[in-house]
């Protein structure tokens, strides 16, 4: 768990016919392998999500096709679509309610920033404001194609968390929050607008 | 010396222990040293759809349905015991016609009962209620 394993001692292993892993390893690989996402949908964007896990694109290929009714079960929180203010308590307590490790797939323009109707007033511009996200998937909507592909990449980083030592995975760090503040709607927005500790959106420079 | 017909009986015992108790008991080592609980309101609540509960969940419902069963009873239940007993009518002893007569009188009691309470003019009551 401590050092990485030689790549070029690994290979010549398995060449033996003995295969080197760690715990780490095999951990990732078996959490990776059997992400279960939480089955809700929002607006457009979950009819290609709906799309991605039937047959023609068969996300069970990557080991999420059971999509769970209930935030217990669920690993991966896919936000298909507007996130209203109306709506964006729930989601934020639905994440909450999901147990560790748990991941954020935000699917779609209007997840990542409200998309065409960032201008509407009871529109959320982006849920990465009260949770964090890991996958930020483009589109309106994102093709299933996209889907997968951010589906690969959350899988890449789950691969790639450590165990221990200081960059270890959030989820098993005793410091890390596991629950983040649920926005209450005040009169005009919901307060707070946004989590200061998780959202932290680029500085823009002017000249 | 042949082993106890009944020796699988323990094997399988054991098997059934060691099955679940493995998992559980990695997992429990996983919890302790590796990965810390992170328990929280919202997390432990018991309702799990994202929206919050509302009041008690000991609610006293109306016990009004008694009416409805009692009509049941007299309309549903009473046809299905009086077709066999009109079959076998004229072989029947005298008896099981005493039997069957309290039977239909304790459900005339059942439907005066229901008549009374105004349950049978639920068109009337709507008018009344006007």
């Amino acid at each position: 768990m401590s050092d990485q394993i030689d790549e070029g001692l690994r290979s010549e292993l398995q060449k033996r016919g003995v295969w080197v892993t760690s715990t780490q390893e095999l951990y990732n690989w078996g959490r990776k392998n059997s992400i279960w996402p939480l089955q809700f949908g929002l607006a457009c964007c979950a009819i290609e999500m709906i799309a991605t896990a039937a047959s023609r694109y068969d996300l069970a290929r990557f080991g999420g096709e059971v999509f769970r009714p209930s935030p217990r079960q669920a690993d991966l929180m896919i936000v298909a679509g507007t996130v209203t203010k109306k709506m964006a308590p729930q989601i934020v307590r639905l994440y909450n309610q999901m147990p560790d490790p748990k991941y954020v797939i935000s699917m779609g323009a209007c997840a990542i920033s409200g998309g065409p109707f960032k201008q509407g007033y009871n529109v959320l511009k982006g849920i990465d404001r009260y949770i964090p996200v890991d996958v930020y998937i483009p589109g309106c909507p994102p093709r299933p194609e996209a889907l997968l592909h951010a589906f690969m990449e959350l899988q890449r980083k789950i691969d790639g968390q450590k165990l221990t030592g200081q960059d270890k995975a959030s989820h098993l760090d005793r410091e890390q929050p596991s629950e983040f503040p649920v926005p209450a709607f005040g009169a005009h927005d919901l307060e707070p607008p946004s989590n200061p500790n998780i959202f932290r959106p680029p500085a823009i420079e002017r000249a | 010396m042949t082993p106890d017909p009944y020796f699988f009986l323990v094997i399988f015992a054991g098997v059934a222990l060691v099955f679940p108790l493995l998992p559980l008991g990695l997992a429990w080592i996983w919890r302790r040293f590796l990965q810390p609980p992170k328990p929280g309101p919202q997390k432990n609540a018991t309702y799990e759809c994202g929206v919050e509960s509302i009041g008690e969940a000991q609610v006293q419902f109306q016990s009004q349905y008694y009416l409805y069963c009692i009509i049941f009873l007299v309309f549903d239940v009473e046809a299905v015991f009086l077709v066999p007993f009109a079959v076998a009518f004229t072989g029947l002893p005298f008896g099981a016609f005493i039997a069957i007569l309290v039977f239909l009188l304790l459900l005339l009691e059942g439907l005066v009962w229901a008549w009374s309470k105004g349950c049978l003019d639920w068109a009337r009551m709507r008018e009344r209620a006007r």
